[in-house]
């Protein structure tokens, strides 16, 4: 019986029945590597055997007649710009090609305490810096359900795992859409948990006012279990909510009787894919059809938050990024003195869109274009922000399309910029306003390509989304299929 | 044409915390290098900093003590530039809202009083240190780094270019230590680096109030170097002028050495320093009834102690400024009188033998080997007549140098200023015989004659007979 | 300021410029290309010049935090050796970095 394909609830609870042991399971995931990642390419570092010793722990443990907890003994991966105590972390940039990082991330602390299987480390997007996993500095990664696909981007490392069954979960992390796009491209749930709510404490910057860690997983009852372990107030980061956390698979019910839906009419854009605007508008119905009231909105701003994001965004970006300057660890290019050793190093070790968007952020924060660049973008934040604000007076959660296509061709947009940031237009504007979203399976596009439906939820409002993406979830059956791969099925 | 100087100045100030600004690792000075560091510090991927509440409340009582505005909406930004002993390759420091705004500080030079306005008092991480492998930055093919001072917690204290003289310029610092000493928020060790000053020159003609073109000079660490970079500034910049020529904006190191400044060649564009709202750390709001609080808790400042030692304690205006120019030594004077002794005598004898004392020893008043104790002990002696005030230097060498109370001192050494009548008179008897002139000059009007003969009457009781005692014997014997 | 393409045009000389900031050396030859990509991003992202925001308070947080602070307590340091285990030069217990221009 293969394992790598079922989700990690079905799995702990073949764990606490003894029916499989964690060895058993790592080796199948191992051996689901070894069949499918020269197709995929989901991974920058394996640690095999780590994560086989970690199994025969939980094993030992569960043989011990000792209860474990959910993620016990479950094979997962974590996003490459998550720091990982001796274990390498290069954010898919050859600048940290070799940087072992001396401490663990909270939200990696908080995993290991719950003594799951780490794989390794997922390929990504330069610093998180794409929508299609292209911008790594070391390899592409391919779409599982079909491989001259992108995965999405920039958890796409993360997305692809998680679909072809080379890790039962993972941790993704996304400033504009970087969970939610891949989870949506390779048919997987993900969710970008309230800003705030999951400890930034190790995850290296991109955009600090933006980023978020969260999972990626098989399905909704997953994702909830996964938020339970790594939500909670970090007093390592400034920015974290200091509120309890509640667990999160009480939500998982299937019932959504009254609840107010919100569809906004900006997020179906021109030039939307006509299979993504009618999967998700069918998948709107079928809500409807489970008893929520579907109440049309406005978010006005919405055209301006491309614009709004990809000027904060780079200025952020271009700050958290002076510190790789070959002085004190990452990579080092010399030079005649130690402006040019600076200079080589980051020119160099850099990729081109990381480069691109430093350029960018230097220029809206430099003298004389600060207040029309980078002050506009903060006070247009505030309006979309406010445009959330005040439709969640009227509804409880919103839904719209995750990305406005399925995914890409690898290949397809790395010539144009602009167009590539247009991807992200569903996506960024929780990011601007902090809110939770959740993105899970809703259809195939006509080339069996997956589509994702998006729920928004009120800061904090991660319960109502969990239950209205389980309602939605159990009611049909898009979230059981797989990737098919060459690899087999159980 | 005559030109005047235009003079600002930048103090920072380090703070005298445990921990660092943005983490836990000790701020102790003189560790071995890069044992003090941490993630935080060293600015590795994905760190954040969280702010020392120490700090903050430093910083306000700096505020306060300064006569500033407490901004109840403050916050951090990033400073941004590029230089191997800042990790980060930015500053994290305060732009537009710092803590404190509008302060002012009184000085006195020379009698007359001035007030030098600040602009602003703001926090900020200090960056690490370097230790070059020549002599000189300049002449050094590679540099070390050490990052165990980064991220120590500054404040750094902006004024408005209200000084005219390298001198006012001294005495503005020297206020400034002694007002953050005061309110126990620095060490204020200059040697060490918790003090010091970026200066700000510029020339105008005199009768003008446009700025003329300024020249900043940084990291200036002692008083001395303020008065004599500035010096030597000012005369740079009037011969410029005078000779018809145009100053450039510019950095200048101060050569201590040499005595003179140079100008250090710069990148304009690489001084544009992007500063945006450091999005890792959050506002810092601060209540008026906080605000309220902070002010009641400060101690008594230079100020308002001069004031009390004026008024109270009837010192000049000039003794009372130097003692209250340091917290320490105003805590000594405090100290030494509070059992009674003489005030103005105190005073006279801290500025007098023991200030040459610690001078010729180079130790500080917190090291005197006479502690203020026995010196009041001292004083109160004097005053009670046990001593002469001839007799107490004496007495002071002895303390100096043996641990013991004044009292015992004067009784092993056998100092005790002989006040009886009766033994006195027999020497002053002694003295009127054997010296005729003085008399006979004293007789004839010349009363100051009589000088000459309590000269003698002293050196005879060797300096042990109360001089008021043979005065009044002296007067009782020759008017009659 | 007023965004309007026209006065907003970026030039070589700005990339230039930039490039000093961003400590990037951009090669000659693409340097044209860093400029007609800098000017469409601008001309992209000139659409904010529309939307009225004088009245409107920038945001740089979403979350109305305020007063997070840490006690004044000393924590272990990383200890010198993981300090500098990831240093690409050291010596001597120091991160060595090559000549240092005075700026």
């Amino acid at each position: 019986m293969r394992l790598f394909d079922k989700p990690a609830h079905v799995l702990h609870d073949m764990l606490v029945n003894k029916e499989i042991t964690a060895t058993e399971l790592t080796k199948d995931v191992i051996a689901r590597i070894d069949e499918v990642e020269g197709d995929v390419m989901a991974y920058l570092t394996q640690t095999r055997e780590a994560a086989l010793a970690q199994a025969a722990a939980v094993d030992e443990k569960i043989a011990g007649g000792k209860v474990i907890s959910f993620l016990e003994g479950i094979p997962g991966a974590v996003k490459d710009n998550i720091c990982t105590k001796g274990i390498k972390t290069t954010c898919a940039s050859k600048i940290l090609e070799n940087f072992v990082p001396p401490y663990d991330a909270t939200v990696i602390e908080k995993i290991n305490a719950a003594k799951p299987v780490i794989l390794g480390k997922t390929n990504m997007d330069e610093f998180a810096m794409g929508g299609s996993t292209e911008n790594s500095a070391y390899h592409l990664t391919h779409n599982p359900w079909n491989t001259d696909c992108v995965p999405g981007g920039s958890s796409g490392g993360s997305a692809a795992a998680v679909a072809a069954g080379t890790a039962i979960w993972a941790i993704g992390s996304d400033t504009g859409g970087s969970i939610r796009q891949p989870a949506s491209f390779c048919g997987v749930v993900g969710m970008k948990p309230t800003y705030g709510r999951v400890s930034r404490y190790g995850l290296v910057a991109f955009a600090s006012s933006l980023d978020q860690i969260g999972p990626l997983a098989r399905d909704v009852t997953d994702c909830a279990n996964i938020l339970n372990i790594i939500a909670g107030h970090d007093a390592q980061d400034s920015t974290s909510i200091d509120a309890s956390v509640p667990d999160y698979t009480k939500a998982l019910v299937a019932d959504i009787k009254g609840l107010k839906i919100g569809l906004p009419r900006e997020y179906f854009v021109k030039g939307m894919d006509a299979d993504v605007e009618k999967a998700v508008r069918t998948a709107v119905k079928q809500m409807e059809s489970l008893g929520a009231e579907i109440v049309e909105i406005s978010l006005p701003h919405t055209e301006y938050a491309i614009s709004t994001y990809y000027l904060i965004a780079p200025a952020e970006a271009a700050t958290n990024l002076e510190r790789y300057d070959g002085v004190s660890y990452g990579e080092r290019v010399d030079g005649a003195d130690i402006v040019e050793m600076m200079t080589n190093t980051r020119s160099r070790k850099f990729g081109k869109e990381v480069k691109r968007r430093i350029m960018i952020g230097n220029y809206a924060l430099s003298a004389g274009y600060y207040d029309a660049y980078y002050l506009k973008s903060l006070r247009v934040r505030t309006l979309i922000k406010q445009d959330f604000d005040k439709a969640f007076e009227k509804v409880d959660a919103i839904v719209a399309p995750t990305a406005p296509t399925p995914a890409f061709k690898i290949g397809e947009m790395v010539s144009d910029p602009l167009k590539m940031y247009l991807q992200d237009v569903c996506t960024v504007p929780l990011n601007l306003a902090g809110l939770p979203g959740i993105s899970l399976p809703c259809g195939f596009s006509n080339k069996h390509m997956p589509i994702g439906l998006q729920i928004i939820g009120k800061p904090l409002g991660e319960e109502t989304i969990l239950r209205a993406a389980y309602t939605y979830e159990q009611s049909q059956g898009f979230y059981k299929e797989m990737a098919e791969l060459g690899g087999k099925k159980a | 044409m005559k030109y005047e100087a235009v003079i600002g100045l930048e103090i920072h100030s380090e703070l005298k915390t445990k921990t660092k600004i943005f983490c836990g690792c000790a701020t102790t000075f003189g560790a071995e290098q890069n044992t003090h560091v941490c993630p935080v510090c060293l600015g590795l991927p994905g760190v954040l900093p969280v702010i020392n509440k120490r700090v903050v409340e430093f910083a306000i009582r700096a505020g306060l003590a300064l006569n500033c505005t407490i901004n109840k909406f403050s916050k951090f930004d990033r400073k941004n530039y590029y230089y191997p002993d800042l990790p980060k390759n930015f500053q994290t420091s305060q732009y537009d809202l710092p803590i404190a705004e509008k302060g002012y500080v009184d000085i006195d030079v020379d009698g007359q009083k001035k007030r030098i306005r600040i602009t602003r008092i703001h926090m900020e991480e200090d960056a690490g240190k370097l230790v070059h492998s020549g002599n000189t930055i300049k002449d050094s093919a590679t540099s070390n780094v050490d990052y165990n001072r980064t991220g120590v917690p500054l404040i750094e204290i902006v004024s408005e270019p209200d000084m005219a003289t390298p001198q006012e310029a001294r005495v503005y610092m020297e206020k400034v230590k002694s007002i953050l000493e005061y309110i126990d928020v620095s060490n204020c060790r200059m040697e060490e680096g918790n003090l010091r000053a970026d200066l700000n020159v510029s020339l105008r003609p005199v009768g003008t109030t446009a700025l003329g073109t300024k020249a900043e000079m940084k990291n200036i660490n002692s008083f001395k170097a303020v008065e004599d970079a500035l010096a030597y500034e000012i005369q740079r910049q009037q011969e410029v002028l005078e000779d018809g020529g145009h100053l450039v904006q510019e950095t200048r190191t101060w050569d201590p050495d040499k005595g003179i400044t140079l100008s250090m060649r710069t990148k304009e564009a690489a001084h544009d320093y992007r500063y945006m709202p450091e999005p890792d750390l959050v506002p810092i709001v601060t209540t008026d009834e906080e605000i309220a609080a902070y002010r009641k808790a400060l101690p008594e400042l230079p100020d308002a102690r001069r004031q009390r030692l004026e008024t109270e304690d009837g010192l000049s205006s000039y003794d009372a400024g130097i003692i209250t120019g340091s917290r320490e030594l105003a805590e000594y004077f405090d100290a030494a009188i509070v059992d009674g002794a003489d005030a103005k005598l105190t005073a006279n004898w801290m500025m007098g033998d023991l200030a040459k004392n610690l001078n010729a020893e180079g130790k500080t008043i917190q090291d005197s080997p006479v502690d203020a104790k026995r010196l009041g002990q001292m004083i109160m002696l004097i005053s009670k007549g046990t001593i002469s005030s001839k007799i107490a230097k004496k007495v002071f060498v002895e303390m100096w140098t043996s641990p013991d109370a004044p009292e015992k001192i004067v009784k092993d050494k056998g100092l005790v200023q002989i006040t009886d009548t009766k033994a006195i008179e027999g020497i002053v008897d002694a003295v009127i015989a054997a010296n005729p002139k003085p008399v006979a000059d004293y007789k004839g009007g010349n009363t100051k004659a009589i000088g000459a003969l309590v000269g003698q009457v002293m050196k005879q009781s060797k300096g042990k007979a109360n001089p008021g005692v043979v005065n009044q014997l002296l007067k009782a014997k020759l008017d009659t | 300021m007023v965004m309007d393409g026209e006065s907003m045009k970026v030039t070589k000389k700005d990339v230039e410029d930039v490039a000093v900031l961003s400590r990037l050396a951009i090669p000659e030859e693409e340097k044209e290309q860093y400029t007609e990509q800098l000017n469409a991003f601008l001309e992209y992202v000139d659409n904010l010049s529309a939307v009225p925001t004088d009245d409107i308070k920038p945001t740089a947080h979403v979350l109305q935090l305020s007063n997070v602070f840490r006690e004044d307590v000393v924590k272990p340091s990383l200890g010198r050796e993981l300090a500098l285990s990831n240093a690409p030069l050291k010596e001597d217990g120091y991160f060595k970095v090559p000549k240092i221009l005075e700026d």
